[in-house]
């Protein structure tokens, strides 16, 4: 695995495409995310957010494009090398998506699993992460006994104990109520000032965006139709991009 | 017309079925053999299969060995043979009854398990942060699951065709006097090599079976609730008929071994 040196970079995207059969959602979209910003992707439901995430880490594979990762084309790399530069990465899924099976404490040392180092000293990186999320009362519980918002919060945590570069969040505030969302936007930004990570961050959430983002990226009709601030976006003329901000 | 395409197109989708079905156990296969070796999970699988059949198997068992006794001792009886309970009932049990019965109740029990549990699993992205976590997931849900089916399924059989037998013993007791010492003794009498090695070597094929099917129903569960419902109900029936074959074919293979 080569290392990044010098590139601003962290993850790029060129000319992804992806379909379902006849349904062509991904045709060509583009995006670099540089290291220490918060990119925000905004598109409409259906438009392809989730699958072009589910490219970036390999679960799903695209048709065409180029995915770089740190310097990696993923295309070219074997399934070990894969799985190392994925604990670069933290993910935090659009429906939470904790092991039911497992308490909360259990949830975070999976991650671990695979990483001796950072294995052997799991009592203190889960304690030290839950409390970094503010859920440290809930080591013990099962995901079946945490509320919406907590869940989100444990699987925010599970995504960040394995202190990584990049973090994707899809869906970071959808299906919580406004003040728990502001909670979990004043979480992702104090530990991106943290832990200084770079953050591709998908959402619907207007607020969110204006909060969070750098930067931003509109996802229409499968390309990268604009991008620029949220202020630049906010202020255009573009019929398709005023649909956003109403 | 539309009759015979939909007929059609069922026949296409079992045997396409069928083919992936295939290529799931051959890719079981390839990740069972390489390390890394998920032993804990192994363990806790097992523990959880065995301690959730145990009780099940055991009345199924108990209820079958006193059911079979009380039919077939009117017609001992009436030919005078009632002396051969012991080993008709323990040779009928052990050969076929017990393994196929016990595997049908598993098939109910733990097919459908599986099938729920990583279709659910499957639908709410589980599956999918477990692979993101650098853990390969079918190593950690599916091999551990069919390894453990496929151990502890003889072990259930075994446990069951005891039970079933302490059952028939039971009513030999109350109704003919018989004790037992005696019902045991004639039992290991009656039992040969050529009864037990089938029987033992089937049932770890029947524990594939339940393990393979369900999970493959599971990890490739389709979105929604819906899916998961589909996935553990399509366990059980797809199980179940492979129990029959595997069956099926056991008898023929170990006929050609071990003439009857
Ligand atoms: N595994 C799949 N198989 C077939 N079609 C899929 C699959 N995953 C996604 N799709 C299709 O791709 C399109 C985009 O889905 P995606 O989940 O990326 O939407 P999204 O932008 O994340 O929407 P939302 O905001 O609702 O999460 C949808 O039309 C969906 O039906
Ligand atoms: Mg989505």
């Amino acid at each position: 695995m080569k290392k990044y040196n010098n590139i601003q970079s962290v993850l790029k995207i060129r000319e992804l495409r992806k379909s379902f059969g006849d349904n062509h959602v991904l045709n060509g979209f583009s995006l670099d995310l540089y290291e220490g910003e918060n990119l925000v992707i905004m598109g409409k439901s259906g438009s392809g957010k989730s699958v072009m995430i589910k490219c970036l880490v390999g679960l799903l594979f695209p048709d065409s494009g180029k995915i770089e990762i740190m310097g990696n084309d993923i295309a070219d790399l074997k399934q070990v090398d894969m799985n190392i530069l994925r604990m670069q990465i933290g993910f935090l899924f659009q429906g939470s998506a904790l092991y039911d099976s497992m308490t909360v404490r259990e949830n975070l040392e999976f991650p671990l699993r695979k990483h001796k180092e950072m294995y052997e000293k799991k009592d203190e990186l889960v304690v030290e992460t839950l409390e970094s999320v503010g859920l440290l009362s809930a080591i013990d519980l099962m995901p079946e006994e945490l509320s919406g918002g907590m869940k989100r919060r444990v699987a925010l945590a599970r995504a960040l104990i394995l202190k990584p570069k990049i973090i994707i969040y899809d869906e970071p505030t959808t299906g919580l109520d406004p003040i728990t969302a502001k909670e979990i936007i004043q979480l992702m930004r104090a530990i991106q000032e943290k832990y200084n990570t770079s953050s591709l961050i998908i959402t619907h959430d207007i607020d969110c965006a204006r909060v969070i983002s750098n930067r931003m990226i509109l996802l229409i009709d499968g390309v990268n139709y604009a991008e620029g601030t949220f202020n630049e976006l906010a202020n255009s003329t573009d019929k398709k991009i005023k649909a956003f901000f109403k | 017309m539309a009759i015979s395409l939909k007929i059609s197109q069922n026949i296409k989708s079992f045997f396409l079925e069928i083919g992936e079905l295939s290529f799931f156990a051959i890719r079981f296969f390839k990740e069972a053999f390489t390390k890394p070796f998920e032993f804990k999970e192994l363990l806790r699988q097992c523990y959880n299969m065995g301690n959730r059949s145990i009780l099940l198997v055991g009345v199924t068992g108990f209820i079958l060995g006193l059911v079979f006794t009380l039919q077939s001792r009117p017609t001992l009886l009436e030919f005078g043979a009632v002396a051969w309970m012991p080993s008709m009932v323990s040779i009928s049990i052990v050969r076929e009854i017990g393994p196929v019965i016990i595997a049908l109740i598993c098939a109910g029990k733990i097919s459908s398990g599986i099938g729920a549990e990583l279709g659910s699993m499957r639908v709410t992205e589980q599956i999918d942060a477990m692979e993101v976590s650098g853990t390969n997931p079918f190593k950690y849900l599916v091999v551990t699951r069919v390894v453990a089916a496929t151990l502890m399924l003889p072990l259930l059989i075994v446990f069951g065709d005891t039970i079933a037998l302490i059952g028939s013993a039971l009513i030999e007791y109350l109704k003919g006097e018989v004790s037992f010492l005696l019902y045991f003794n004639k039992v290991v009498k009656a039992l040969k090599f050529s009864d037990v090695l089938p029987a033992t070597a089937k049932s770890f094929f029947f524990g594939f079976a339940i393990g393979l099917v369900g999970s493959f129903k599971g990890y490739y569960c389709k979105k929604g609730t819906m899916g998961v419902g589909e996935a553990s109900n399509s366990a059980v029936v797809y199980a179940s008929m492979l129990l029959f074959i595997i069956d099926f074919i056991a008898v023929f293979v170990s006929d050609i071994f071990f003439e009857i």
